[in-house]
């Protein structure tokens, strides 16, 4: 392992209090390094708080500020938080409208912020995200993973939470962006955790992972390295075919790097990804390309389609001020 | 000689820190390699509290090891284990019998299933527990028959597919490796085992 760290056991906390020092205009550190707050909060707005294991920045805590989260609780590297996380940050960023809650489809981050909730004692809703594609959604698996389309979630939602929307009208805001976002991932290499020291798995010098979860998760199967137009083709196809709005609407198209792709090779995966896409008749109406949801040094990307509606793209537009995504203002 | 709390808890905690590498290990093979850090890092918490801990009556005392658990293990682990001890602490009264055992066992089974939402052959820790706490149950339970369930109901999740937790992604491939929280829950029972049978 080769990587830019003191001590393993320091890593999230030494990153963490980096993080906080570098955006101190926009956010703080809680106590014990238990959330990431939005340093200036807005008096009677539904409070949004999301979290997860680390190892996936600038997802959740890089999404605190203006127009998208009021806190983030990072978790270990791929590594749920814990309940006392969304206690502390409950309290700190209630301003009495409610809590919403965004979480990813895992059994760790499910159970966590379910325990927070029954725990806090305060009017908390929540929001689940399963936007991939590459897992069957069936009664024989903990259903599909939430990954890069978390963001589209936390974007749109907190635009709306600016905006001044109630809590339910939020949880259904934010339960039709998932419903309408459909994401699916590749990785050329795997990612390495610092506590563990080597390779989470291991791929031939010509093979891939079709369908990789944002933890290094296996996804459909591993198969040899393809063109980068072949490769886009196979997932814009798997994604269409689970997203029946898309063929009729505007859509945004967002490429996300995993952590170790260049974005010379993100944006040639995005032209790829829009050449299908209107291969299709699909137009692409608004795009992101970047690093945004990654899985520490993991190379590869994921290309994430969302149906967008005439409320949706509004709140997609409008003023974010965050440290990980800033546009408008 | 009755069984000293501190010992079992020591036990427990010192036998899940030194199979912390091979957790991660089973962890890596069908989940996300951190089964072994987690816990680990929940069972130091839980020596680092030990004092406090003891000074409590056993139910407090089982308690206070799953909220430790809870806060400390993070993941799916933290919530499961957490939720075992807590309500061994809730069912259990000051001076357990064997049937105490049985019964608080049997109800934390049902209080992991409903956190979990998971069930028995799902390739989780409940096919260890499950199996120990009827067989605790059913009256011909020796300290070397629950060891050798243990182990035997740890090794029966190799070849089952994993229905719940990250594992169940992998579908088919799931398959030929032992579940993680299997192998960690074996590892509780088979020491408590050891321990309380050294009391005896």
């Amino acid at each position: 392992m080769k990587k830019l760290i003191n001590d393993v056991a320091n890593v999230l906390a030494e990153s963490l209090d980096g993080f906080a020092a570098a955006h101190a205009d926009l956010v703080q550190l809680g106590e014990e390094r238990k959330f990431i707050r939005r340093k200036s909060l807005k008096a009677g707005k539904v409070a949004l708080i999301s979290g997860g294991g680390s190892g996936h920045e600038p997802l959740h805590g890089g999404f605190v500020g203006h127009g998208m989260l009021d806190a983030a609780c990072p978790g270990q590297v791929f590594t749920s938080p814990t309940p006392d996380q969304m206690i502390a940050a409950a309290e700190a960023v209630d301003q009495g409208s409610g809590i919403l809650f965004i979480v990813k489809n895992y059994e760790g981050d499910l159970m966590n912020f379910e325990m927070a909730k029954e725990m806090a004692g305060r009017d908390i809703e929540t929001v689940i995200t399963n936007d991939d594609v590459a897992v069957e959604d069936s009664l024989y698996t903990t259903g599909r993973r939430g990954v890069a389309g978390t963001l589209v979630v936390e974007k749109i939602v907190g635009a709306a939470a600016e905006a001044g929307q109630d809590l339910q009208s939020l949880k259904s805001l934010g339960e039709k962006v998932n419903k309408r976002s459909r994401s699916m991932g590749i990785a050329l290499t795997s990612c390495t955790v610092p506590a563990a020291g080597k390779p989470t798995f291991s791929l031939g010098e010509d093979e891939m992972e079709m369908g990789v979860g944002i933890h290094g998760e296996p996804g459909r199967r591993r198969v040899k390295l393809m063109p980068a137009d072949a490769i886009a083709e196979e997932m814009i196809v798997a994604i269409l075919a689970d997203l029946e709005a898309a063929k009729s609407d505007q859509v945004l198209l967002f490429v996300n790097g995993f952590g170790g792709t260049p974005a010379m090779e993100l944006y040639l995966m995005y032209h790829a990804a829009a050449g299908a896409l209107a291969r299709r008749g699909v137009k692409v109406a608004r795009s992101l390309v970047g690093s945004y949801v990654t899985s520490l040094d993991m190379a590869g990307c994921s290309l994430t389609v969302t149906a967008l509606d005439e409320e949706m793209t509004a709140f997609w537009d409008a003023p974010v001020h965050t440290p990980g995504l800033r546009w408008g203002m | 000689m009755k069984p000293d709390l501190g010992r079992l808890l020591e036990g427990v905690a010192a036998r899940i820190i030194a199979q912390a590498e091979e957790l991660t290990a089973l962890d890596s093979a069908i989940g996300d390699a951190d089964h072994g850090l987690n816990m680990k890092r929940g069972f130091e918490a839980v020596l680092a509290d030990k004092a406090n801990i003891l000074a409590k009556p056993l139910p407090e005392a089982l308690k206070a090891v799953g909220m430790t658990l809870v806060m400390k293990v993070g993941g799916a682990s933290g919530p499961l284990y957490g939720t075992l001890f807590l309500t061994l602490g809730k069912e259990l009264p000051e001076d357990p019998t064997l049937a105490d055992l049985a019964r608080a066992l049997t109800a934390a089974v049902e209080a992991i299933k409903a956190r979990g939402k998971a069930d028995f052959d799902n390739k989780t820790m409940l096919d260890v527990l499950g199996p120990v706490a009827r067989h605790l149950s059913d009256g011909t339970a020796t300290f070397a028959s629950v060891r050798a369930l243990a182990h035997e109901r740890a090794e029966a999740t190799v070849p089952m597919k994993a229905i719940k937790g990250r594992a169940s992604f992998l579908g088919e491939r799931s398959i030929g490796h032992m579940d993680p929280g299997a192998r960690s829950s074996e590892l509780m029972i088979t020491t408590l085992c050891d321990e309380l049978e050294a009391c005896a």
